[in-house]
């Protein structure tokens, strides 16, 4: 036996709801954290991600009291992210229940905030999240990461990047397809395989998931060591256990 | 008096172990404390922590909780978890320093570069996720637990117990490492059974109705 795959239901918070974009736009809302987070585990989710997507222009704080409250009552690992901009906000986050801290925007800004915050609290709770799109730069495919919900383009190379924060302490990456996200077609497995050969640490795919064999291919195809999905879950299509069921009978080791 | 004591010292994620500890023993009193007299007072410690090894030593120390944690170790039900398992041996590779050297023994870091599953796959560090746990020998604390049961493991580093004795549980990446030690009154998880669901429940009741 060894160490299984993992599937994480993601929960994009705003101002205390969960929803679910797609593309980003058209928030659709889904239901209660706790009660939603309850669900999950009961069907056997590894890991629970909230990302508060609203947290660059909303009070940030709106979401400790959520993590608290799941924390309180659902006995799995909770990754949170969304806003977080210095140590202290790490701090807090792990303080509120969490396990794992993800940083995105400020990474970018400020990547001596994933060295500092890897120091402090070690690499092991601290995930950076990476929004890439796919653009044309020459011949081979490259990805560029985005900020601020993909509006706004970086010039960075996401394997580059991928490295560069492994190098500052990141323990995990969790790489979100700002081309797929929404878009039920699938993960973006080139980006996925390019991401998980550049790293040594664990690789989070995200974005794209519309049916089960999507998830069992982001392990399988592109590598990964979690796979994330939202709104196949949220919205009943499929359970969780269906979907470890799925994947255990294409051979992936999972959690049952 | 304080059934459980959770040592407050600063790193992580306390809240977790208090809620799952309040879950699982509905009338226990739970405190989480830093206060070393409600350590000593208490029938029962737990020892839990995320985050980095020097940082650890240090803020224990800055506590004045060194010496509530070796009393608790020496005289009863004792439960270390994740940093709380690495920081009772005698040396950490993370940041080359020094343990409480309760235990003997070393924590080493994950050989990342070299590590490969059956397949060739490379494998990662930190170890991220549910990872089969193979009790190497009886014990309460196992009461109710299957074998190679899965729990959650979230670390870099892994402890190396100079005496086989010690260990009471495994896991494997790809390696054979001690992932539960005991010795008396004293019992320690690299992994979270705050955050393993149904199976780290149970572990944390067993140690709430654990007789030394």
């Amino acid at each position: 036996m060894g160490l299984a795959k993992r599937i994480i239901p993601c929960l994009d918070v705003n101002a205390g709801r969960v929803v679910k974009g797609v593309n980003f736009v058209n928030l659709r809302d889904a239901g209660d954290p706790v009660e939603i987070a309850r669900r999950y585990d009961e069907q056997g989710a590894d890991e629970l991600t909230f990302l508060d997507i609203t947290a660059s222009s909303d009070d940030r704080d709106l979401i400790l009291p959520i993590i608290e409250a799941v924390a309180a009552q659902v006995f799995i690992p909770l990754t949170v992210g969304g806003g977080v901009r210095a140590v202290e906000d790490v701090r807090r986050l792990l303080h509120a229940g969490a396990d794992k801290v993800s940083i995105n925007t400020a990474a970018i800004t400020n990547p001596q905030l994933v060295k500092d915050a890897a120091e402090r609290f070690g690499s092991q709770c601290i995930v950076v999240a990476i929004d890439a799109k796919q653009g044309v730069w020459g011949a081979s495919p490259r990805w560029e990461i985005h900020t601020h919900g993909g509006r706004k383009a970086t010039g960075l190379d996401a394997v580059d990047w991928a490295r560069r924060m492994e190098s500052m302490g990141a323990g995990e990456i969790l790489l979100t397809s700002m081309d797929r996200d929404g878009a039920r077609t699938g993960f973006d497995l080139n980006l996925t395989r390019a991401i998980v050969d550049a790293v040594n640490i664990p690789v989070i795919a995200s974005g794209g998931v519309g049916n089960l064999q999507h998830l069992a291919d982001g392990v399988k195809l592109g590598g990964a060591d979690a796979v994330l999905a939202a709104s196949i879950f949220h919205f009943g299509e499929y359970t969780v256990g269906e979907a470890k069921r799925f994947m255990r009978d294409q051979g992936i080791e999972v959690r049952l | 008096m304080t059934d459980i004591a959770i040592i407050d010292y600063g790193m992580g994620n306390l809240l977790s172990v208090a809620k799952a500890f309040e879950q699982v023993a509905p009338t226990a009193r739970v405190t989480v404390t830093a206060d070393a007299s409600v350590i000593r007072a208490a029938a029962r410690v737990v020892f839990p922590g995320v985050g980095a090894m020097a940082d650890c030593m240090r803020e224990l120390d800055r506590r004045g909780l060194t010496g509530a944690v070796r009393t608790a170790v020496a005289s009863r039900p004792f439960l270390g978890i994740c940093l709380g398992m690495q920081a009772l041996f005698e040396h950490s590779e993370e940041g080359d320093c020094a343990g409480l050297g309760i235990l003997p023994g070393r924590v080493r870091l994950f050989p990342g570069q070299a590590m490969f599953d059956a397949e060739g796959n490379k494998l990662k560090v930190p170890h991220i996720g549910w990872n089969g746990v193979r009790h190497t020998r009886e014990h309460p604390l196992w009461t109710g637990i299957g074998e190679d049961e899965r729990f959650y493991f979230v670390h870099g580093y892994y402890c190396d117990p100079a005496e086989a004795r010690l260990v009471a549980g495994t896991a494997r990446y790809p390696f054979e490492f001690a992932c539960a030690v005991v010795r008396d009154n004293l019992f320690a998880v690299q992994f979270h059974p705050e955050k393993s669901a149904a199976p780290g429940l149970r572990l944390l009741a067993n140690f709430v109705t654990w007789k030394v």
